[in-house]
C-alpha cells in the first residue's frame, strides 16, 4: 500500500518540477517560441495517453478510436465556449472554461458509454477495429455539422450553411468542415498541467481502488472475476467512458488553446489515435507514468529534430522509436540491462564494503 | 438441512448429452466428493450449478433458493464459490489484491469516494487488508501478500484460489481438481487444508479430483459419474468397493 502511494507521488512530483522548470526558464528567457507553442499540446497528449492507458492497460482492452473522444470534448466544449463569448460577454473566463471543461469530459464520457454498449461485446482485434470506424465516424460526422442560433432560435442542418436559413452567417457556430473559428483562448501551460495532474490523480486513486481491482480482475481473467462476483459489463463500460471523459478533456484543452478548430485526420483522425496508442505502448502498457513521459519525449522529439537534422527528422523519429521499444522489450536487451544493474551493484557494494575495511 | 439438491440436471451440446439426469443432495457441512473418469462431465456439472452453462433441464436449489439458470455473478452472490481445474488467478495483481477482489461484494464503497480518497475509503481498505490477510494466514499465504500472483509457486497458486473464493463468504464451495499437479506431501498438506477450512469456516464442500488417496482420506459421500450419467451415489467406502464403478475406472 505505501509503494504505491510513493509511486504516485513521485508521477505527480515529476510532473510538478517539470512545470517549475519550465516555468523558470520561461521567466528567464531561456525557451524558444516554437517550445513554447509545444507546452500546451505536451499536455494534451500526456493527457490523452493517460486516459488511453486506463482501457488499454488497466481494462486490457485495444481501443483505436481514442481521438474520437477527444474530437467530441473539443467541438462541445468549444460550442459552449463561443456560444457564451458570442450571448453572455460578461462572463469570467475562468468560470467559462471550468464548466466547458466539465461539458467536454461529460458528453465524451456519454459517447463513450454509448458506444461502449455494443463495442465492449467484442474483443481483441475485432474491438479495435470497430472503435476505429467509430472513431472516424464521429470525426466525420463532425465535419459535416452546421449550426448557428440566432435571435430564431437554433439552426441545425448536416448539409451546407446556406441550409440553416440564418440572415446573418456571423452566428454560425460549427460550419461544417470549416470547423469552429474564434473559440476563447483560455487554454495555458499551467491550466494544462493543473488538468494533467488532476487526470492523473483520477486514473491512479481508481487503479488503486476496489473497482481498479475488480477492472483489472476483469483483464487478468474474466472468467475467475465473474465466479467471484464482480459485474464484468459494468466495470468494463466505467473503465471506457471514464477514460473517454478524460480525452474529452484533453479535446478541451486542445480546442481552447488555437483560434480555429477543425476536425482533421491529422488532429482527430486514425493517425493521432494510433499516436496516443504508440505513447501508452511506448511508456509500458498499464504504466501510468510511463504514457505521461512517453508523451512529453514523443511530443518533443521531431520538434526538437527539426533544429539538428531538418531533413531526415521522420526518419530519426522512426528510428527512436523503434530503439525505445527493443529497450523496453526485446528478451536479450531485458537480460543485458538486469546484467548492467546487477554489475553496477556489486561494483557499488565493493566499494562500500572496502570503505568499511579501511 | 441439503445446502445443494440437484434434481434431473441435464445439458446438452448438439447431439451429445454431457450430462444426463444427475441428482444430487448435499448436506450442510458435508464433505463430497464427485468422481470419474476423464470426459465424464464432472467440470460440465460445476459450470452449470455456477451458470457458466444453463441447463436444458432440471434444478438446482441453493439452501432452499432456487438458482437454475442464473447468471455466474449471481451465484456466487447466492452462495457458491469455486476454483478451476487450470488455475484462473489474477496474475498482475499481488496476492493480497486476489483475495481482495474476492470479498468486493462485501466491503463497498462507491467509485467517487475512491477517487476523492474520501474517510470511508480508508477505513473500508484498511477493513478489507486485515480480513484477507486474516484468510491468507489460514493458507499460510501471509508472507507472500505483496507478492504477484504469477510469481508464486504452484502448490501456493493453488491455495490462493481457495483463498479468493473464500473470501466471498460462500455457502458451498467447489473445487475441481484441487490436487492436480501436487506431489504426494503437498496432496497431504492440501487434505489437512480443506479439513480446516471446512471445520473453520463451517464450509460444505463438493469437490472433483481424480487422486484417490485424497478421496478417500476426506470425502464423506461420493457421487460417480460415467458418460454423463449417475453411476453410483453413497458413502465414500462403499461406492469405493461398488464393482461398477470399479470397472468403470480400471476396466473388466
Amino acid at each position: 500500500m505505501k509503494k504505491t502511494v510513493r509511486s504516485n507521488l513521485i508521477t505527480i512530483g515529476i510532473v510538478v518540477i517539470a512545470y517549475i522548470i519550465v516555468q523558470i526558464l520561461i521567466s528567464t528567457g531561456n525557451i524558444s517560441s516554437l517550445m513554447k507553442g509545444l507546452l500546451v499540446p505536451m499536455c494534451v497528449y500526456a493527457i490523452a495517453a493517460v486516459s488511453l492507458n486506463l482501457t488499454v492497460g488497466i481494462l486490457g482492452e485495444l481501443s483505436l478510436g481514442h481521438a474520437g473522444f477527444m474530437c467530441v470534448g473539443a467541438f462541445s466544449s468549444a460550442f459552449f465556449s463561443k456560444c457564451m463569448k458570442m450571448f453572455v460577454p460578461g462572463m469570467p473566463a475562468g468560470v467559462r472554461f471550468l464548466i466547458a471543461i466539465l461539458i467536454g469530459a461529460a458528453l465524451a464520457g456519454l459517447f463513450g458509454l454509448l458506444i461502449g454498449i455494443p463495442v465492449l461485446r467484442l474483443k481483441g482485434d475485432y474491438l479495435a477495429i470497430v472503435t476505429l470506424a467509430f472513431g472516424e465516424i464521429i470525426k466525420n460526422i463532425v465535419n459535416i455539422l452546421y449550426l448557428g442560433i440566432d435571435e430564431n432560435g437554433v439552426h441545425f442542418s448536416m448539409k451546407n450553411s446556406l441550409d440553416l436559413n440564418m440572415e446573418n452567417s456571423d452566428n454560425i457556430i460549427i460550419n461544417g468542415a470549416q470547423g469552429i473559428t474564434g473559440t476563447p483562448n483560455d487554454s495555458n501551460f499551467t491550466v494544462g498541467i493543473i488538468l494533467l495532474v488532476v487526470t492523473l490523480l483520477i486514473v491512479l486513486n481508481l487503479i488503486h481502488s476496489r473497482d481498479g481491482r475488480a477492472i483489472m480482475a476483469i483483464r487478468d481473467n474474466t472468467i475467475a472475476a465473474e465466479s467471484v462476483g464482480i459485474p464484468v459489463t459494468k466495470y468494463k463500460l466505467m473503465a471506457f467512458s471514464i477514460s473517454a471523459a478524460l480525452a474529452g478533456v484533453a479535446g478541451v484543452l486542445y480546442a481552447h488553446n488555437l483560434s480555429t478548430l477543425t476536425a482533421l485526420p491529422k488532429n482527430f483522425g486514425y493517425n493521432q489515435s494510433i499516436m496516443i496508442l504508440v505513447f501508452v505502448v511506448l511508456g509500458g502498457m498499464g504504466n501510468i507514468r510511463g504514457s505521461v513521459i512517453a508523451a512529453v519525449v514523443l511530443t518533443l522529439l521531431p520538434e526538437l529534430l527539426r533544429g539538428v537534422v531538418s531533413d531526415s527528422r521522420m526518419l530519426i523519429y522512426a528510428i527512436v522509436l523503434i530503439v525505445i521499444m527493443l529497450f523496453n522489450w526485446a528478451p536479450a536487451c531485458l537480460e543485458w540491462r538486469e546484467k548492467v544493474a546487477a554489475s553496477v551493484k556489486t561494483k557499488l557494494g565493493k566499494k562500500n564494503v572496502s570503505k568499511e575495511v579501511q | 438441512m441439503a445446502i445443494l439438491e440437484v434434481k434431473n440436471l441435464s445439458i446438452s451440446f448438439g447431439g451429445l448429452r454431457a450430462v444426463d439426469d444427475f441428482n444430487i443432495t448435499i448436506e450442510k457441512g458435508r464433505l463430497y466428493g464427485l468422481i470419474g473418469p476423464n470426459g465424464a462431465g464432472k467440470t460440465t456439472v460445476f459450470n452449470l450449478l455456477t451458470g457458466v452453462y444453463k441447463p436444458s433441464e432440471g434444478i438446482i436449489t441453493l439452501d432452499g433458493q432456487n438458482i437454475t439458470g442464473k447468471k455466474t455473478i449471481d451465484i456466487n452472490r447466492a452462495g457458491i464459490a469455486r476454483t478451476f481445474q487450470n488455475i484462473r488467478l489474477f496474475k498482475e495483481l499481488t496476492v493480497l489484491d486476489n483475495v481482495k477482489v474476492g470479498l468486493h461484494n462485501h466491503k463497498q464503497y462507491g467509485t467517487l469516494t475512491g477517487i476523492l480518497r474520501l474517510p470511508k475509503f480508508h477505513k473500508t481498505e484498511k477493513a478489507m487488508n486485515q480480513e484477507a490477510l486474516e484468510l491468507l494466514k489460514v493458507f499460510g499465504l501471509e508472507n507472500e501478500a505483496d507478492t504477484l500472483a504469477s510469481n508464486l509457486p504452484y502448490g501456493k497458486q493453488r491455495k490462493l484460489e481457495i483463498a479468493r473464493a473464500l473470501a466471498t463468504k460462500p455457502k458451498l464451495l467447489l473445487l475441481d481438481e484441487p490436487a492436480a499437479g501436487m506431489n504426494p506431501n503437498e496432496t497431504q498438506e492440501l487434505m489437512d487444508t480443506i479439513r480446516f477450512v471446512r471445520k473453520h469456516f463451517d464450509m460444505t464442500i463438493l469437490l472433483i479430483e481424480h487422486d484417490m488417496k485424497l478421496v478417500s482420506g476426506i470425502c464423506e459421500e461420493l457421487t460417480v459419474l460415467n458418460f454423463g450419467h449417475v453411476l453410483c451415489q453413497g458413502k465414500t467406502t462403499d461406492v469405493l468397493n461398488n464393482p461398477e464403478v470399479i470397472k468403470a475406472y480400471l476396466g473388466e
